[in-house]
């Protein structure tokens, strides 16, 4: 089938480097060739022989071996990466009509509101977004914390996850300082005297960042920002999903998949689960922005900015609820100790060296982490009282839970958990 | 039964006025006739165009005549005198002060807020709105009211800067009628929260045909998928 070609003299051997992963008279002089199966469309085989995105996709969405057991949790995933897209695709129409003054920014806002034709409903849709992106991906991880996929083999899909919560997390919050509203504006001075309140870089960092005062120069940064930390995450995300296919997915019993019998193929079985999971978490999303649109931003941003009167309480999103509560009740140490609360997770594979990753085998963890990932809820409602007597006091415990969890709990969780005993295969 | 369960949330999640839909468009038009005699004296809608007005029901032709009826500011004529226009569509409502500072200096040192969004961000919404336009009255016994400001039973504190802004009768409707204070402060306050949320009775309209589409898709799917997976377990 494959005619091999006598090597030109434009290709000699000697000059290829010797880290190829195939010798140079493999790689050349074949004419090319595709795994597709020959009752393919002559077309696509044409094709992928030259650019094999075809025979890839097969292999990867198609054909692709998934545990057979994998619950609802496992949906979540596509729920992240549907929601971003979606926050991409409405992005870019907010974009066109969008003008990144502070003399403009809050009126340009105004106007896709009421005076650009279906504007209301892309930016409700983007608002909504922003939520449903973020309630997804809390369950994703709840979902990887619970069954231990951050385990190895799948430390680096877990850190991948983490950048990506990083990135979206700074895209989220210049996002919000876009409308130029009254809590944009002042919940980017409380996020600028924190980052100024790091010793040595912070100041001098929050300087290159905003160019001094909060003026035209610092929005039109935010601006770029925002959808520049928005679109890298496509690439991250293409990251993540080739190291998660490298290693394949997890369980709910954490014990890794032995033979064909345990698996599905991922379509049709996973393609149509995430179907119906699609179609409800877009109905849910529905009920958000048709019906709930008081949830999806604080009314106090239909308030244009003003600098000289400060809000009575300056509130984060929701989402962000849980380090703002740790960074006011941390006083003097709040920053770090709020960093520290989302630093804890990226070390996660190395605090807990268990080799039971399911939380189904393992009697203690089973009970902690759901102990800490509720004060982690608390602490999102926390973030919405001022920081004074009960609050104060339990936020300051609730804080101590979670990180005492990760940097205690788990390290001792490894030497004295008992186990039970592991299922001997999933099927 | 998912449609009778979106009738009763639509009924619930409607905006009072423009629920009963004729009589509370009418409401809503009186309450822009209110503001644009009165309110619109010291307060400002800066994100409002007249042809947002077709959102409370008015025709093309209404709003050309609406508009017309205002003359703007049209930059600087010849001889470097401002030169002024009759109002188009989208125009912006006009801006009463033409800095904060002139605001406040015409108002003992208050600025009127901007009504644009003033029912969603005033505690208490439209009903804080109504209650205070009804809320003047004379000071009981006991307090004392700043000059300068005025009692006010629904103001924060029991007083307020604004001067009570409504008279019976103060506003000459379409027909030639008048109203009361109460009728007045009923149909501004719908006028406002029709500002504040302009596609609020579009937004529920929309939704209920996407919440109805998605449910249907979402049953399809789950149908589909008990049957594909039927197949799941002979695969083992
Ligand atoms: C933009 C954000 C993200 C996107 C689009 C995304 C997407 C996905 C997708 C499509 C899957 C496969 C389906 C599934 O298992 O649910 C997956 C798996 C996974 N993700 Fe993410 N993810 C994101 C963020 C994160 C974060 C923040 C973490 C945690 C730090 C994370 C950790 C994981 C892990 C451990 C798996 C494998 C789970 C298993 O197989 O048990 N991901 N991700």
């Amino acid at each position: 089938m494959t005619a091999r070609l006598e090597p030109g003299p434009e290709q000699p051997e000697g000059m290829l480097p010797s880290t190829v992963d195939r010798p140079a008279g493999e790689r050349f002089g074949h004419a090319p060739t595709s795994p597709l199966p020959p009752e393919s469309a002559p077309l696509l085989r044409w094709i992928d022989a030259r650019l094999p995105v075809i025979s890839a996709f097969r292999r990867e969405y198609v054909d692709y071996p998934m545990p057979r057991n994998l619950n609802g949790l496992w949906n979540f995933g596509a729920f992240v990466t549907v929601a971003l897209l979606v926050l991409l695709l409405s992005g870019i129409f907010l974009a066109v009509n969008y003008t990144a003054t502070i003399a403009d920014a809050f009126n340009s806002v105004e106007a896709i509101d009421r005076q650009v034709p279906s504007g209301w409903l892309v930016r409700s849709i983007h608002m909504g977004g922003v939520t449903m992106f973020f309630a997804a991906l809390y369950i994703h991880v709840w979902r990887s914390l619970y069954y231990g996929s951050y385990k190895a083999p799948r430390e680096l899909l877990w850190l991948t996850g983490m950048v990506l919560m990083a990135i979206c997390m700074g895209a989220a919050f210049a996002g919000y300082v876009l409308p130029w509203g009254q809590m944009s504006f002042w919940g980017l001075t409380v996020a600028m005297r924190a980052l100024s309140s790091v010793p040595l870089v912070g100041t001098p960092l929050a300087h290159w960042l905003l160019g001094g005062a909060l003026a035209d120069v610092a929005l039109h940064r935010i601006y770029v920002l925002h959808f520049v930390l928005a679109f890298s995450t496509l690439a991250v995300v293409g990251l993540h999903v080739m190291a998660l296919h490298v290693t394949g997915s997890n369980n709910p019993l954490g014990v890794e998949v032995r033979k064909p019998a345990d698996t599905l193929p991922f379509h049709p079985y996973y393609t149509v689960k995430d179907g119906v999971g699609l179609a409800l978490f877009a109905l849910v999303f529905a009920v958000l922005i048709f019906f709930l649109p008081g949830w999806l931003t604080l009314p106090d941003n239909y308030l244009r900015a003003d600098p000289l009167s400060t809000p009575a309480d300056i509130t984060p999103e929701w989402y962000f609820a849980p380090f703002y509560a740790i960074l006011r009740a941390g006083g003097g140490i709040g920053v770090p100790l709020a960093a520290l609360s989302i630093a804890v997770l990226f070390v996660l594979p190395w605090l807990d060296r268990s080799p039971v990753r399911s939380a189904r085998f393992r009697p203690w963890y089973r009970v902690l982490l759901p102990v800490a990932v509720l004060s982690f809820v608390f602490l999102g409602v926390a973030g919405f009282h001022q920081p004074a007597g009960l609050w104060l006091l339990s936020s300051r415990i609730a804080t101590a839970i979670w990180l005492l969890f990760f940097l205690l709990g788990l390290p001792l969780l490894t030497r004295f958990e008992p186990r039970r005993a592991l299922p001997e295969g999933i099927a | 039964m998912r449609r009778a369960a979106l009738a009763v949330l639509a009924t619930i999640v409607l905006p009072g006025p423009l629920r009963a839909e004729d009589g509370g468009l009418a409401s809503v038009q009186r309450g822009y006739a209110v503001y644009a005699q009165v309110c619109s004296a010291c307060h400002s809608m800066r994100s409002v165009t007249y042809a947002d007005l077709s959102g409370i029901g008015l025709t093309p032709a209404q709003v050309r005549a609406v508009a017309s009826a205002v003359s703007v500011p049209d930059g600087m004529g010849p001889n470097n005198k401002p030169k002024r226009r009759p109002g188009r569509p989208d125009d912006h409502l006009p801006i009463p002060f033409a800095t904060p500072e002139a605001a406040a200096r015409a108002n003992n040192g208050a600025v009127p807020p901007d009504m644009s969004r003033l029912a969603l961000t005033l505690a208490g919404g439209p009903a804080e709105i109504e209650a205070i336009l009804n809320g003047y009255a004379d000071p009981p016994p006991g307090v004392s009211v700043p000059p300068g400001s005025y009692y006010n039973r629904a103001a924060p504190g029991g007083v307020i800067a604004m001067p009570p802004p409504l008279q019976d009768g103060a506003v000459t409707f379409a027909g030639g009628q008048t109203e009361t204070v109460p009728q007045m402060a009923a149909d501004v306050a719908a006028f406002l929260d029709w500002a504040a949320r302009p596609h609020h009775a579009e937004r529920t309209r929309i939704g209920v045909g996407v919440v109805l589409y998605l449910g249907f898709l979402a049953a399809l799917l789950f149908f589909l998928k008990r049957r594909i997976w039927i197949n799941a377990k002979q695969r083992r």
